[in-house]
């Protein structure tokens, strides 16, 4: 009699309450179609658009590849505006990486605000960065590799925080036992434990900035993004189709050889 | 007699090539100082630096909102409308990509290779030319930008679905193997239960990318915050420059803090 169906019903462990995920569903859909009503997305729009874009791709073949040869300066460029970026963009991290470790600088009020100011740093695309330096230097590369400059700052120098975060205490303990200044402590306990990650950082920012590079010229901040504009412009779509496959090349050659030599330095 | 420490402890060797190294490394550098032409910078370019900091510091209130359409709110309201879309988008169609490329599930190396394959030319293409060709089908509206932002981030986040998918607990798929279970029963209580978390980790993460992107686009026209922005910067109205940066930087940092606390949770 004491073991009716109800109690059965009760030894049973309850299934987790529904109503949570249903709140979250229908939270979900609201903001999907608000967003859909901002931004006058209809897939009707998608469908009258495709066969323009099944025209342009057809277009784009065959693509004329005699055109590599007139870009080719501009790719080197492109090259050579990640290759200065990155180096800035390095150079100027390590110290402020040195001021946002905790374990290396123990004063709150110092690695708070430098953290904050790094975050406020990555917050603004290259592209945006871009386009405030072609206003202030002008037209060119010049502007384009300060962009890439700041940008790789922002990157590198969390990337390298973090590590110095995780290094080992006791050279660092060692060296103040010894009598070791600052600049000795950095220079013997920290850099021989950081370098290797600090350059395979460096060599993965490299290879994001060549990727970014590649577009930069669309704001007009140097490299092959500027030839976009132009192809496009004069509907040459088999040389637009040539850019994105040399880039395409470029950035594979790039990020197989960046990571092999990461590889061999972890 | 003690030895001198010199015999006993030797610094290691150096590797005989590091000179050949040092060599290539100034070799480049020197190529590449000498291409940039450090000519042809503006005379103004003090003046107007000066002028853009001036205008962040004293930006032009008065855009944040203004009654009749094109302004700030709208601008950055475009703007997330454009990454929420995107991601969404772009996690319904990755889903299947992840599932092909993820090397467990599959029967043999040469699928799931194909699937990483596929995803890593995705992934190269960036983000800002798949807009300008969907600007051309559908127009230079918010709409390519979401399209755009849909279909790049497929390669990322099929990447780290897949990932996602190897590193899961084989022991309720085989418990479920064992009583019967069809693929699709399989599928839905083994294997999406374990992997839900982190997708909806990783959605997010990418949702934060997705809004750096959305901020761009309009510098192509394909919608959002970029747009104004760039006729601000070729109307020199540095007021409205700083403010559409702090607008860009203080949504940008919302976000963030947002996403990181509900990642936290999730995982």
């Amino acid at each position: 009699m004491s073991k009716g169906a109800g109690s059965d019903q009760s030894i049973r462990p309850q299934s987790p309450g529904r109503l949570k995920h249903y709140l979250t569903a229908v939270l979900v859909l609201l903001l999907l179609w608000g967003s859909a009503v901002q931004t006058d997305s209809t897939f009707g729009e998608l469908i009258d658009g495709l066969p323009n874009m099944f025209d342009l791709i057809r277009e784009m073949f065959p693509p004329k590849w005699s055109y590599v040869l007139h870009i080719a300066d501009a790719m080197l460029d492109t090259i050579r505006m990640a290759l200065l970026g990155t180096t800035i963009g390095a150079v100027a991290a390590l110290p402020v990486a040195l001021l946002c470790a905790s374990n290396l600088t123990r004063t709150r009020w110092i690695y708070l605000p430098v953290r904050f100011l790094l975050n406020l740093v990555r917050t603004v695309p290259d592209l945006l960065l871009a386009a405030i330096f072609v206003a202030i230097f002008g037209l060119g590369p010049l502007p384009g590799i300060f962009a890439l400059g700041v940008f790789s700052f922002g990157l590198i120098a969390k990337l390298t925080y973090e590590a110095l975060e995780t290094i080992d205490r006791g050279p660092l303990e060692a060296m103040t036992a010894v009598g070791a200044n600052y600049s000795q402590l950095i220079a013997y306990s920290v850099i021989p434990q950081i370098q290797a990650h600090f350059a395979s950082y460096v060599l993965y920012t490299f290879e994001i900035n060549v990727r970014a590079a590649a577009i930069l010229g669309l704001v007009g901040a140097g490299g092959i993004g500027l030839y976009y504009e132009v192809t496009l412009g004069y509907l040459e779509y088999n040389k637009t189709a040539v850019i994105i496959l040399f880039t395409l090349a470029i950035v594979l050659v790039i990020d197989y050889i960046s990571s092999k030599l990461r590889e061999k330095l972890l | 007699m003690s030895k001198s420490w010199n015999d006993t402890i030797r610094k290691p060797k150096k590797s005989p090539y590091r000179w050949i190294i040092i060599t290539v490394i100034a070799a480049v550098y020197v190529w590449a100082i000498a291409g940039v032409p450090f000519t042809g910078i503006k005379e103004t370019a003090g003046q107007i630096s000066k002028a853009i900091l001036a205008g962040l510091f004293s930006p032009d209130w008065g855009y944040v909102y203004l009654p009749d359409g094109e302004d700030l709110l709208r601008g950055l309201l475009d703007t997330l409308a454009i990454s929420v879309l995107g991601t969404v988008i772009s996690t319904v169609i990755c889903v299947p990509f992840a599932f092909w490329a993820a090397s467990n599930l599959s029967r043999s190396k040469l699928i799931s290779g194909s699937g990483k394959m596929v995803l890593s030319v995705i992934r190269t293409f960036p983000e800002i030319i798949m807009a300008l060709l969907f600007i051309k089908a559908v127009g230079p509206v918010a709409f390519a930008g979401v399209l755009a932002l849909g279909l790049h981030s497929v390669g990322m986040l099929g990447k780290l679905f897949a990932d996602e998918i190897e590193n899961m607990d084989k022991g309720p798929v085989e418990a479920l193997t064992a009583c019967g279970a069809s693929r699709l029963q399989i599928l839905w209580f083994a294997v999406l239960p374990q992997v839900l978390p982190g997708f909806l980790s990783y959605m997010l993460y990418r949702f934060e990318i997705n809004v750096r992107s959305a901020t761009i686009l309009g510098i192509i026209g394909a919608g959002g915050i970029g747009t104004p922005l760039i006729f601000a910067l070729s109307s020199r109205s540095w007021d409205r420059v700083g403010i559409i940066l702090l607008g860009i930087i203080v949504m940008i940092t919302l976000i963030d803090w947002i996403s990181g606390a509900l990642r936290k949770k999730l995982v």
